[in-house]
C-alpha cells in the first residue's frame, strides 16, 4: 500500500462501549442504550468525524462474558439487550448524508433472501450507503433461541477436531449464504424496470434472473422482491482471525476486519488474506483489509492507562479482546495506524471502549491529527460508501453488454460455482 | 343511521402503500417511483399531515408468475418492510408503522426482535400485520423450502403469534436500573427468559430487547376464514378485511364483534378497517367519470386476458379482449396457471364463476375487457369530497366498520387530495382527530395499554 494511499476510517459501535463497565463511566448514557437518539447521535457523531462508515454490532441472543465464550453472560453488572442493527441503522439513514452504515447480521440464524432485500433497501433510503457485516453463531444457547439446529460443541475448545470441523462448514455455509445474497442483488438489472405504456409492461422480465441457487444449506430460486439496490452491490464486510475465516473473506467480502497486535503480525496477515483472495480467483478484484483495535485514547498515555484501570476494576477483571487494546493518545494511535498502513493495511476499525469518550476522541482527536498529516479526507468526497471507499459500482453478473439477453435463457449468465 | 343518542364514533384512516397489483395504475403521468423511499416519505408525511393512525406495507416475497413468466403488467418490486418502517420513524413523529411480515418463511425469536426494536426505534409506532404465506412457490426463495401445507399454515401462524407473545412478555419493562454507582444494570438477572415449546416451536434462553414502548406491537389479522375469525377475536388488535360495502361490512362487524365476550374481550378492543379505494371530482359525474378512466387504465386489454386465465386456468392470449367471453370451459385441474397471487385462491370453483360472469356478460353485452372491469371492482368511494366524506362517515357510524385502510391508485401523491379535501371535513365533524391525542399506535387506535 503506498503511502499516499488515503487511509479508511470505520468506527465500531457498540452499546456504551466495548469494556463491559463503560456503561458506568459519568458520561456514559447508560440508561438511553435503547433510545433512538442515542444511536442517531453517535452516528452523527461519527459523521462529523468524515469516518467512511460505522459498523453497527449485533447479535441473535444476549452477549457472553468473553468474546469467544459459548455460554451466555448471567452477570447483571453488564448491558444487556440490544436493538436489531439492520433496523437500527436504516432508523439513523435518513438523518445522516455521507457515512455508510453496515449493520451486523448473524447469517447462521436469518434466510439470505430476507437479509438480501434488507440491505438493499438500506441501500435505498441511505441513497448508497449501506453495507453487511457478516456474523456467525456458532453458539448453542444461541441456536436455542431458534430451535431449528443445535450446536453441541463449544467453540473454546479449539483442539478438538471436532470444533474445527463445525467452524469450516459454518464458513462454507457463510459463504454460500453471501453468494446467494450476492446474486440476488444483481437479480435485476439496472434498467429492469421500463414503465412501456406503448406494451403495457411495468418490468421488462428478460432483465429479471433467477438465481437458481442450490447448494449444502439452503436452495434459493429468486428474483429478489427489491430491485437492484443503488450501489448495484452494498459493501460485504467481516472479521476474520484466522485462516478458515480469512478464506471466506477472501471468497466473499469487500472488506476484511483482521486483528493483527503488530506492524509485522498485520503484514503477515495482510499477505496471507492476499494469498487466500488469489487462490479464490478474486486477486483481480479490490479488498480492503482493515486493522481492527480496541481503542482507550485520552490527552496522555497514563490517563489511558488509568481509565481503563478503572473501567476493569469496575468490571471486576482486565478487559481482553479478541482485537488489539491501544491505550494511548490520538497522536500515538495515529503513529501505529500509519506505521500499521505501511505494514500493507488499508484502512482501520475502531471500537471505542467507552462512549462517547473515545468516540469523540477519535472524531475530534484522531481524524485531525491524521488530516494534520495529510492522511486523511478532509470532506467526503464521493455520494455512496463503495465511492469513498475507491470501489466501483459493478455491472450486474446477469447483465450482458448489449444490455437485455433476449434469447438466452436467464440462468445462462450465472456463475457455475455455488 | 346510528341513534341519536348514540355518540359518534371515531373514525379511524390508515394508508397503503400501492403495492404490486393492477390496482396502481403506473403509466399516469403522475405516477412516481414504488421503490425510491422518498416515494415513501411522501405518502408517510401526507398520512400524518391529515391525522391518519397508520401507514400500511403488504408483503409478497416471491416474484408473482402467469403462464410460467413473471408477471411483467403490474408494479414489480418492492423493499423489505422492517427496513422501510424504520427508516420511516425518523421522518415521522406520531404515525403509527404496520408491516406485513408472515409466520412461514421466519421464525418467532427474530420476529418478536425485529419487531420489538422497530417499536424502540419508533417511540411505540409498530404494529404487526400476521399473515399465513405457505406455498412451495414462495418456499423456493427459503430455507424452510415450501413444505407447509395448507392446514399446518393456521397452526404454525397461531402457535407463532403465541410464541411471539411470550417473547414480548418475558421483559416487564423495569429491569432496567443502570445504576451506576452500585453497577446493578439489570435489577432482574432473569429478564427476557423465556422457555416456549409448542407442537411446531421448542425454543428457549432470553429475548434480548428489552420491553418496548408498545410492550408488544399492535397485532393485525387478515383473513376471513373461521378459523381467521376466531384467531382475531382471540388475540388481534385490528383485523384487515375485504368486505368494503355497507352490507358485507356489517354483517362481518357484527359477526367478529359478536366472537369477542367468548374470548373475555370487550367490543373496542378489536378494529375493523376494511381496505378501500377512492376516487374525487368536483361533481358526482366528474368523479364517476374519472373513475371509470382509472377503472379502464387498472384493467387494460392485456391485464383482463390476464385476471380472466386466472379463473379459466388456462392459455387465453388468443382471445380478443374486446371480444366475447372464451367459448371454452376453465380447466377444473389443479391451478397452475398464476402463481404468487393470493387473490386466485378467492375464486373457488372455476366453473361456477365461469358461469357467473357468463350470465353477467350476457345480460349487460360485455366484452371481455368490460366484464373484468365490471367483475373486479373493488368498494371504491367515488364522489364529491362532501359525498365521500358523508359515505365514511355512515359507514363507520353504522358499524359497518371502525374506519378504513385507503388504497390510493397513484404512487406516491395518490394521499394528497384525500388528506386535503376530505379529512378536513371529517374533523369539522368531529370524527376524525384534529392532532393525535397520544404518540403510541395504540393509543391512536383506542387501544388499552395493559397488552398482556
Ligand atoms: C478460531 C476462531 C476464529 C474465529 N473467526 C471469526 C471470524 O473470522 N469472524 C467472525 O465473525 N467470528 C469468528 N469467530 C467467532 C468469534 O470471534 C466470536 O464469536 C466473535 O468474535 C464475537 O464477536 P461478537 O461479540 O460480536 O459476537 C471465530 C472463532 C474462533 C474460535
Amino acid at each position: 500500500m503506498p503511502e499516499s494511499a488515503p487511509l479508511h476510517l470505520a468506527i465500531a459501535l457498540e452499546g456504551a462501549g466495548w469494556h463491559p463497565a463503560a456503561w458506568r463511566a459519568p458520561d456514559a448514557r447508560a440508561g438511553e442504550l435503547f433510545t433512538p437518539a442515542y444511536w442517531l447521535d453517535l452516528v452523527q457523531e461519527a459523521e462529523r468525524g468524515l469516518v467512511d462508515f460505522v459498523t453497527i454490532e449485533d447479535s441473535v441472543g444476549v452477549r457472553p462474558a468473553r468474546y469467544d465464550a459459548s455460554d451466555p453472560e448471567e452477570s447483571p453488572g453488564r448491558v444487556q439487550g440490544r436493538l436489531d442493527a439492520v433496523l437500527t441503522a436504516a432508523r439513523v439513514a435518513p438523518l445522516t448524508r455521507h457515512i455508510g452504515l453496515v449493520p451486523t447480521v448473524t447469517v447462521t440464524h436469518s434466510e439470505p433472501f430476507h437479509a438480501s432485500k434488507a440491505i438493499a433497501t438500506l441501500d435505498y433510503v441511505s441513497s448508497g450507503r449501506a453495507g453487511l457485516r457478516v456474523q456467525l453463531s456458532a453458539r448453542p444457547y444461541e441456536a436455542a433461541l431458534f430451535g431449528r439446529r443445535t450446536f453441541t460443541h463449544r467453540i473454546e475448545d479449539r483442539d478438538d477436531p471436532a470444533v474445527a470441523t463445525l467452524v469450516t462448514d459454518l464458513f462454507d455455509e457463510a459463504a454460500d449464504y453471501v453468494e446467494v445474497v450476492r446474486r440476488l442483488w444483481d437479480s435485476w438489472e439496472d434498467d429492469a424496470v421500463i414503465r412501456d405504456a406503448a406494451t403495457g409492461r411495468f418490468v421488462d422480465r428478460d432483465r429479471l434472473h433467477y438465481i437458481d441457487f442450490s447448494g449444502k444449506w439452503f436452495s434459493v430460486k429468486g428474483p429478489s422482491i427489491t430491485p437492484r439496490p443503488p450501489q448495484g452491490q452494498p459493501l460485504v464486510t467481516a472479521l476474520a482471525h484466522a485462516t478458515v475465516p480469512y478464506r471466506f473473506a477472501a471468497r466473499s467480502a469487500d472488506v476484511v476486519y483482521v486483528t493483527p497486535s503488530d506492524a509485522a503480525q498485520a503484514r503477515a496477515v495482510e499477505r496471507e488474506v492476499r494469498a487466500e483472495q488469489a487462490a479464490a480467483g478474486r486477486d483481480r478484484e479490490p479488498l480492503h483489509v482493515f486493522g481492527d483495535l480496541v481503542v482507550f485514547l485520552d490527552a496522555t498515555e497514563a490517563e489511558a492507562v488509568a481509565r481503563k484501570e478503572r473501567l476493569d476494576e469496575l468490571a471486576g477483571e482486565a478487559f481482553v479482546s479478541d482485537a488489539p487494546v491501544f491505550t494511548g493518545t490520538p497522536a500515538g494511535l495515529a503513529d501505529r495506524l500509519l506505521e500499521w498502513r505501511a505494514a500493507g493495511l488499508s484502512g482501520f476499525r475502531l471500537r471505542p471502549a467507552a462512549v462517547p469518550h473515545d468516540l469523540l476522541a477519535l472524531t475530534r482527536g484522531l481524524v485531525p491529527e491524521l488530516q494534520a498529516r495529510g492522511a486523511f479526507r478532509r470532506e467526503y468526497e464521493a455520494g455512496t460508501l463503495r465511492g469513498l471507499l475507491g470501489l466501483g459500482r459493478p455491472a450486474s453478473r446477469y447483465a450482458t453488454a448489449s444490455g437485455s439477453p433476449a434469447d438466452s435463457p436467464a440462468t445462462a449468465t450465472a456463475p457455475a460455482t455455488a | 343511521m346510528s341513534k341519536p343518542d348514540k355518540p359518534l364514533k371515531q373514525i379511524h384512516l390508515a394508508a397503503h402503500f400501492p403495492g404490486v397489483n393492477n390496482t396502481t395504475v403506473w403509466a399516469d403521468p403522475e405516477a412516481g417511483s414504488q421503490i425510491d423511499f422518498s416515494s415513501f416519505v411522501h405518502l408517510a408525511r401526507t398520512a400524518e399531515r391529515a391525522k391518519f393512525d397508520f401507514l400500511f406495507l403488504a408483503e409478497g416475497l416471491r416474484l408473482r408468475e402467469q403462464n410460467g413468466l413473471i408477471y411483467d403488467l403490474d408494479v414489480v418490486g418492492r423493499p423489505d418492510t422492517f427496513t422501510v418502517l424504520s427508516a420511516l420513524a425518523a421522518v415521522t413523529e406520531r404515525l403509527g408503522l404496520a408491516g406485513t411480515i408472515n409466520s412461514t418463511f421466519n421464525e418467532p425469536y427474530e420476529v418478536a426482535r425485529q419487531f420489538a426494536s422497530l417499536d424502540h426505534l419508533s417511540g411505540g409506532r409498530a404494529a404487526w400485520n400476521v399473515v399465513t404465506s405457505w406455498d412451495a412457490f414462495t418456499g423456493e426463495n427459503f430455507r424452510r423450502g415450501g413444505f407447509l401445507p395448507q392446514d399446518a399454515r393456521y397452526a404454525r401462524a397461531q402457535e407463532f403469534l403465541a410464541a411471539a407473545k411470550v417473547l414480548f412478555g418475558s421483559w416487564r419493562g423495569d429491569e432496567i436500573v443502570a445504576d451506576k454507582e452500585s453497577g446493578v444494570y439489570l435489577g432482574d438477572p432473569e429478564a427476557g427468559r423465556f422457555d416456549h415449546h409448542s407442537e411446531q416451536f421448542d425454543i428457549t434462553g432470553r429475548f434480548n430487547v428489552p420491553r418496548s414502548p408498545q410492550g408488544r406491537p399492535v397485532i393485525f389479522q387478515a383473513g376471513d376464514s373461521e378459523a381467521g375469525r376466531e384467531f382475531a377475536a382471540a388475540g388481534a388488535d385490528a383485523i384487515f378485511t375485504r368486505h368494503g360495502t355497507l352490507e358485507a361490512g356489517k354483517e362481518f362487524y357484527a359477526d367478529v364483534k359478536g366472537r369477542l365476550a367468548r374470548h373475555g374481550r370487550t367490543h373496542d378492543e378489536l378494529k375493523i378497517l376494511p381496505g378501500v379505494t377512492f376516487v374525487l371530482g368536483d361533481t358526482p359525474e366528474e368523479a364517476e367519470e374519472k373513475a371509470a378512466l382509472i377503472r379502464r387504465q387498472q384493467v387494460s386489454g392485456q391485464t383482463a386476458i390476464k385476471l380472466l386465465e386466472q379463473v379459466w386456468n388456462r392459455d387465453l392470449s388468443a382471445y380478443d379482449p374486446d371480444g366475447p367471453l372464451p367459448d371454452v370451459d376453465p380447466d377444473p385441474g389443479e391451478h397452475t396457471v398464476a402463481k404468487g397471487r393470493a387473490s386466485v385462491r378467492q375464486h373457488g370453483d372455476p366453473l361456477a364463476v365461469a358461469r357467473r360472469y357468463r350470465e353477467i356478460a350476457e345480460a349487460k353485452k360485455l366484452s371481455i375487457r368490460d366484464l373484468i372491469i365490471e367483475v373486479s371492482s373493488r368498494q371504491s368511494f367515488i364522489g364529491t369530497p362532501e359525498s365521500v366524506a358523508t359515505e365514511i362517515n355512515h359507514f363507520v357510524q353504522s358499524d359497518g366498520s371502525d374506519g378504513f385502510i385507503l388504497v390510493p391508485h397513484l404512487t406516491p401523491g395518490g394521499l394528497d387530495v384525500f388528506a386535503d379535501q376530505v379529512v378536513p371535513l371529517l374533523q369539522e365533524w368531529g370524527v376524525h382527530r384534529t392532532e393525535y391525542e397520544g404518540t403510541t399506535l395504540r393509543e391512536h387506535l383506542g387501544l388499552s395499554a395493559d397488552t398482556f
